[in-house]
């Protein structure tokens, strides 16, 4: 079925283009395109916006704002995002990662996201149709948003406790058989205060381990004070099985990798 | 289907043509301007034939609107040799046996030019980073990571 693609000025008038019925964002189009040249008659008319709003990285006052269409290579190479290169570079190959922006990853079904699991982790909030609202949030109503996501932002400071790993099986570039990010904080006596950790394919968009973060605040990062949140990771899960894995697989390595993870 | 038109440089010719609104360029690159250099092996981005160089960043074709080119460089794979002389790449990538059918070398020499532009003496690390995201049937990858190597060394040796 033949697309149209429509161009406009602004994100307020590409948002009420958005409610025509048959329409779609068109992000930097890894996942949209490839839906419509795959057949998907889901996709009639595509809609995108030049607004410089969708642009540009700003570190100011101890915030990080990434524009949505800011794409995983330019966040890859920023220099004062160095911890960030690690997700940026883990979506795709070199040209996917000069396509595929910050915005899509938001969208990504699993087992894509990986650079959304990195954001979860770091407690960002998502800017979309004029409300910022927490990622969780985002995340949970986000099959329902017809809101153009504009920004996403979080503390510069998060970055400093911030840790993130992939596994694939194909390398350097493969599709997630999980991933993982965390960001802990360390009180004056080595114990860990406090504990954000995102996973990715362990359902269909990512997810926060919140029984092992709460494990994880006060213990030690070592083998022993790890173990109680290793044990609890698997709480809630519901990986999906595809072509790189089963679900069993998955949730059998996942405390393997979360352990590495935090030991490493 | 409403046509629009599209003004790009391609290998540094001026091009204008009329596309279909949601044409990808992959299909206006080999169907409209007639530079069949790049191939549609998948459509789904995962294969890199497809690939091209817009205004300086490796792309994937099939999965790049014509309609967001207005305006930009291109560089495909046809546009490499000049005056009859094969761009060393090309070179390189004949001597090194690099191409067997062939269908994946233009896609290939792509990812290896925009590695090589902002790279110029690149570790073999680099090239298979490179090359990750694009596929080849054939050649078991090794003859094309020594070519891209050769064709740096000797990138280098002309500059000297
Ligand atoms: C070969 C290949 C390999 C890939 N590997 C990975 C990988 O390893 N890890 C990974 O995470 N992903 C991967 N992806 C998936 C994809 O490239 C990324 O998730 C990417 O970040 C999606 O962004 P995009 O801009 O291309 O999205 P698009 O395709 O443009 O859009 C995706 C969805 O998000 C919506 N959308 C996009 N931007 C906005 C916005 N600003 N506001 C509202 N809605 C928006 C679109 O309407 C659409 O529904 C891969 C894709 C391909 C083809
Ligand atoms: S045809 Fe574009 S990646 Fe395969
Ligand atoms: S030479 Fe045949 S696919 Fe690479």
């Amino acid at each position: 079925m033949a697309l149209a693609l429509q161009t406009y000025a602004t994100v307020e008038d590409a948002e009420t283009a958005l409610k025509a019925a048959g329409t779609r964002y068109l992000g930097g189009g890894t996942l949209v395109v490839r839906a419509a040249n795959e057949g998907d008659v889901g996709v009639c008319t595509l809609v995108r916006s030049t607004d410089p709003a969708l642009t540009g990285i700003d570190i100011s006052g101890g915030k990080v704002r990434i524009g949505a269409a800011v794409t995983m290579a330019a966040v890859a190479r920023h220099p004062d995002l160095a911890p960030l290169a690690r997700p940026a570079r883990a979506v795709g190959g070199p040209a996917i990662r000069n396509m595929a922006t910050v915005g899509g990853n938001l969208f990504a079904p699993s087992p894509y996201g990986d650079f959304a699991v990195a954001l979860l982790a770091l407690g960002a909030s998502v800017e979309a149709g004029g409300t910022t609202m927490p990622i969780e949030a985002f995340l949970t109503g986000r099959d329902d948003s017809h809101a153009i996501v504009t920004s996403v932002s979080f503390d510069l400071a998060a970055l400093a406790g911030f840790r993130f790993l992939k596994v694939s099986r194909v390398k350097p570039k493969g599709v997630s058989v999980l991933s993982i990010a965390a960001v802990l904080g360390h009180a004056s006596d080595g114990t860990v205060s406090s504990a954000r950790i995102a996973l990715g394919c362990m359902a269909d968009r990512p997810m926060r381990a919140s029984v092992a973060e709460k494990a994880l605040v006060g213990a030690r990062l070592t083998a022993d004070g790890i173990a109680p949140a290793l044990a609890a990771v698997c709480v809630g899960i519901d990986p999906a099985t595809d072509p790189i894995a089963s679900a069993w697989y998955r949730a059998e390595v996942l405390p393997v990798h979360l352990g590495r993870l935090l030991l490493g | 289907m409403a046509k629009v038109p599209i003004q790009f440089t391609l290998n540094g010719s001026e091009k204008a043509e009329f596309v279909e609104s949601g044409a990808t360029l992959l299909n206006a690159l080999r169907d409209k301007v007639g530079d069949t250099s790049p191939k549609g092996g998948c459509h789904q981005g995962t294969c890199g034939a497809c690939s091209v160089i817009i205004d300086g960043e490796l792309r994937l074709s099939c999965l790049t609107l014509a309609e967001t080119c207005s305006g930009a460089a291109i560089i495909t794979t046809a546009g490499l040799a000049e005056g009859g002389v094969l761009h060393p790449l090309q070179r390189a990538f004949l001597d090194a046996f690099a191409s067997q059918c062939g269908f994946c070398t233009p896609g290939m020499i792509m990812a290896a030019k925009a590695l090589l532009d902002h790279t110029p003496d690149p570790s073999r690390e680099d090239v298979v980073e490179a090359l990750s995201g694009n596929i080849c049937r054939c050649t078991g990858y090794e003859p094309i990571i020594q070519a891209v190597l050769t064709a740096a060394r000797s990138n280098s040796q002309n500059v000297a």
